[in-house]
């Protein structure tokens, strides 16, 4: 009894978490596959009736929803590539050593844990088109006024530009945590073969840390697909529904209009999109082993 | 003196690039300040008042005076630290198992976690609460706050569980220490800093979060960001006050990443974890 107690201890150490997390997590998970095939209004304590693919179909039926896709497809490439070339770039220059390095590197990676209610409200108020100061910044060099998050057809690069400025430092990171256990031969080569500092880290360093940036695309990637808060306290989809992503266009069906069936149909078509990255993920990892 | 002079224009090439980096946060949080310090009349003049003459502390006063300001900060706090709390509690001894035990499948549950849009579990959750009279509590917040939190925890400490060394445990072993003893009087003491950042994290991510609040707590319940989001509606052009509220609820988190600055950087490089 001692003994066998003494081999499960490590089995029951995580059973209390693995239980919350069953609890918590994947049921809701499997409740939301149940509600996806049943009619569901929310305070009516009717029973559900069985309804099979129909909420999926009233999906693919689904203006609003079919519209939401590319929207996201664009706001999330906007989202990704834009924080992966900054990031990157940032990730290069924390890894020299200069006056500063440790207090300028904190500061630059402080949009990422700065509250993103606040951080979208102060850049609302930048962006307003009368009295922003964004539009005096352009005035200054002669470009016209923007309306920013006011006009239709600039609301997406602009909030691509929030969700750059707050998850550069995010890919910064993670590219910096892979520069730091670079291993030095490479370059010792590379400077006797007489590479310049540009050649070096395009053909060296880059190479060599690509690992990392592909792993910083993964999880940027899943991250704007997600992205919620700043859309939401900004614009609520707006204008009309011109950033109105999927996962705004969830919220709003299911907490706005109750639609209960179709926002679960919705939810596991989006969570098996993000699962099909993950897996990429998984793959990217297991091949770098970084941790 | 070529080389002396290619290596001053390099200098000075690369602080104009670490400046133009920079200057979009620097001036962000600049900008912000100033919003919250500035009159009414500064704020609203065109062209922007960039360098204010007079400051005043009056937006903060308003925003005391005119909102339950403090009642909406005591009700994060009691979430935020209920849920780092339980996550602490859960997490630490889940992943010492799950790092001594090699039972990384558990670890892939926790990866699922990380990337299911949180709408996912708010819309069951929801159902849920109400059906079992919870909505509306603290102790759903607190529920809900561990979906961000436990996974956090659980993959920071991972990472550290695997760095103490066997060996040492070994000898707890031998001296009759039992595996749970060793992990409380080895593992937790050598791990300390790790408890420390993914305590601070869960912590940040919980008083940061929007979206479980706002579909979960009633008017009274609410957190500090749902409470400003709320006063963004009726405010519009009440610059001072917004950027008041809004430093106002974000100045911790910017102060616990300033005074911590490697511990935390260094928890989230290890965890590649976001709220």
């Amino acid at each position: 009894m001692g003994l066998w107690l003494g081999r499960q201890t490590y089995t029951l150490m995580i059973v209390p978490a693995a239980v919350t997390v069953l609890l918590i997590i994947v049921f809701p998970l499997v409740y939301t596959l149940w509600m996806a095939v049943n009619e569901y209004s929310m305070g009516i304590n009717a029973t559900p009736r069985f309804l099979g693919l129909a909420n999926y179909l009233q999906a693919f039926r689904n203006e609003r929803f079919l519209e939401a896709i590319p929207r996201t497809v664009y706001f999330t490439v906007l989202g990704v590539v834009a924080p992966t070339v900054i990031g990157t770039v940032a990730a290069l220059a924390f890894a020299r050593q200069f006056p500063g390095r440790g207090l300028l590197r904190t500061i630059f990676s402080l949009p990422m844990m700065a509250t993103p209610v606040s951080i979208a409200l102060i850049w609302q108020m930048m962006f307003h088109p009368q009295l922003g100061v964004l539009n005096y910044f352009l005035s200054l060099i002669h470009i016209s006024p923007q309306l920013w998050i006011y006009s239709p057809r600039s609301v997406i690069p602009t909030l691509a530009i929030v969700e750059t400025w707050q998850w550069t430092p995010f890919v910064m990171l993670i590219v910096l945590g892979g520069l730091a256990v670079l291993p030095s031969e490479p370059y010792e080569a590379a400077l006797i073969d007489g590479a310049s500092r540009l050649q070096t880290i395009r053909y060296v360093t880059i190479p060599l840390v690509w690992p990392y940036i592909m792993t910083a695309i993964l999880l940027r990637s899943i991250d704007a697909l997600k992205s919620f808060d700043i859309i939401y306290v900004m614009t609520q989809g707006g204008p009309g529904t011109a950033s109105e992503t999927l996962n705004i266009f969830l919220y709003l069906q299911a907490f706005a209009f109750y639609n209960i069936g179709l926002s679960s149909a919705v939810v596991v078509i989006f969570f098996l999109i993000l699962v099909a990255m993950s897996i990429g993920l998984l793959v990217v990892r297991q091949k770098t082993s970084w941790q | 003196m070529a080389i002396a002079g290619r290596k001053t224009v390099g200098r000075v090439g690369f602080g104009l690039g670490l400046g133009l980096l920079m200057a979009p946060t620097v001036f962000f949080f600049y900008w912000m300040i100033s919003l919250s310090l500035k009159t009414d009349v500064d704020n609203l003049a065109y062209p922007p008042v960039l360098l204010p003459r007079t400051l005043t502390l009056s937006n903060y006063a308003y925003v005391f005076a005119n909102s339950h300001f403090v009642r909406f900060a005591v009700n994060s706090l009691v979430v935020a630290v209920g849920s780092t709390g339980l996550a602490l509690l859960l997490g630490i001894p889940a992943g010492y198992g799950i790092a001594r035990s090699r039972r990384y499948g558990t670890a892939l549950l926790i990866l699922v976690a990380r990337i299911t849009p949180a709408l996912s579990y708010l819309i069951p959750w929801f159902i849920l609460f109400q059906q079992l009279g919870l909505a509306n509590t603290y102790q759903a917040l607190i529920l809900t706050h561990l979906i961000i939190g436990l996974p956090l925890v659980i993959w920071v400490m991972l990472g550290f569980f695997e760095g103490v060394q066997q060996e040492l445990e070994d000898a707890a072993l031998i001296d009759g220490c039992t595996r749970f003893g060793s992990f409380l009087r080895v593992a937790v003491p050598l791990t300390r800093p790790g408890i420390v950042v993914s305590g601070i994290l869960a912590f940040i991510f919980s008083w940061n979060n929007f979206i479980f609040a706002v579909v979960l707590a009633g008017p009274r319940l609410q957190t500090l960001p749902v409470a400003v989001f709320s006063m963004m509606s009726f405010e519009q052009t009440n610059w001072g006050p917004l950027a008041a509220a809004a430093l106002l609820i974000t100045a911790p988190v910017l102060l616990l990443t300033l005074t911590l600055q490697r511990d935390i950087v260094a928890g989230l490089a290890a965890g590649g974890m976001k709220g």
